[in-house]
């Protein structure tokens, strides 16, 4: 909302407005996603039935598959940012970007580590070098060297070109990842949700799955607004507002 | 899915450790970032504050 009362998306573009507006929503993001987890994590160990070829071990599904997704679409968020920030040079752009850099290489993290145990006890090894695995730990790789980059130049403004250029650079690994199962013979299994065809999982996995990849979302949406408040508190030290926030808070 | 006792739940029908290595990971992993996070917050106020006010006693030398 401007002060005309008219509501306007440019308001909201200025990082002093954005701060307070981040600081509401946050909690309400939180607690939605502690309520799906929980939610999520009832059904993934007490609805869901056994799988008749997997026995129990097919239950990492639960948290590989919204974290793997979590992954990939971070990443584009990320790179949206980034390209908006580096046409339109908007400050809040940039932040936005670099704030949700370190929880989508969390996520990265959690899919490939999820993955090698699941991979041990139903491919007999923790790791292969096929493309879906290799692609996704690529991703993971692009994550830290965005977030290498931005540490390592002092110019902020600079920082964040580099940065949306090789986040704007990575996004073709985006659907490599998805597609690798497709394009390539690999030891990884093809996708268990397919936006065209029937779903091949029991109602009860699928629903049990896609509730967590909800709370996974909603837990980032939540990481990443406590994070850019951190990140406008300290690049816009030397506003008068930023000031005045922290003479509030002592 | 009604597990029978506490020793099938951990056991995960002889998975236990796969099954639970990766959510104990995850956990773990998400609480560090919430620390973290939490941390990050206390620091950057607390500098910010100490800039602030070495920036007020500077002002207040010159004049």
């Amino acid at each position: 909302m401007s002060k005309s009362g008219k509501f306007s998306w440019y308001y909201f573009s200025s990082p002093q407005s954005f701060y307070p507006l981040a600081g509401t929503l946050q909690p309400g993001f939180a607690a939605l996603a502690v309520l799906l987890c929980a939610v999520g994590l009832y059904i993934s160990f007490f609805v869901a039935p056994t799988d008749a070829q997997q026995g129990e071990s097919y239950r990492i599904i639960f948290i590989h598959v919204p974290a793997a997704w979590m992954s990939m679409f971070l990443y584009l968020v990320m790179g949206f940012w980034s390209g908006v920030g580096l046409v339109l040079n908007t400050r809040l752009s940039s932040m936005v970007a670099t704030a949700l850099a370190p929880t989508g290489a969390l996520f990265t993290f959690i899919a490939l580590w999820t993955g090698a145990l699941w991979g041990k006890p139903t491919w007999g090894t923790w790791w292969v070098w096929d493309a879906r695995l290799t692609s996704e730990l690529i991703l993971l790789f692009l994550y830290i060297g965005f977030m290498a980059l931005q540490a390592a130049i002092d110019d902020q403004r600079r920082a964040d070109k580099a940065g949306a250029v090789l986040a704007l650079v990575g996004v073709i690994n985006i659907p490599i990842i998805y597609f690798s199962v497709k394009w390539w013979s690999t030891l990884h299994q093809g996708a268990s949700v397919s936006m065209t065809g029937a779903p091949t999982m029991a109602k009860t996995m699928l629903l049990g799955m896609l509730i967590m990849a909800l709370g996974f979302w909603m837990y980032s949406i939540a990481a990443t607004l406590a994070r850019v408040r951190c990140v406008i508190l300290e690049r816009e030290r030397h506003t008068e507002w930023v000031a005045a926030e922290i003479g509030g808070q002592k | 899915m009604n597990w029978g006792s506490w020793q099938n739940f951990l056991a995960m029908g002889g998975y236990g450790l796969y099954v639970w290595g990766s959510y104990v990971v995850t956990l773990v992993v998400l609480v560090a970032e919430i620390v973290a996070l939490v941390s990050r917050r206390r620091g950057v106020i607390e500098r910010l504050a100490k800039y602030y006010a070495a920036r007020r006693r500077d002002h207040e030398t010159e004049a």
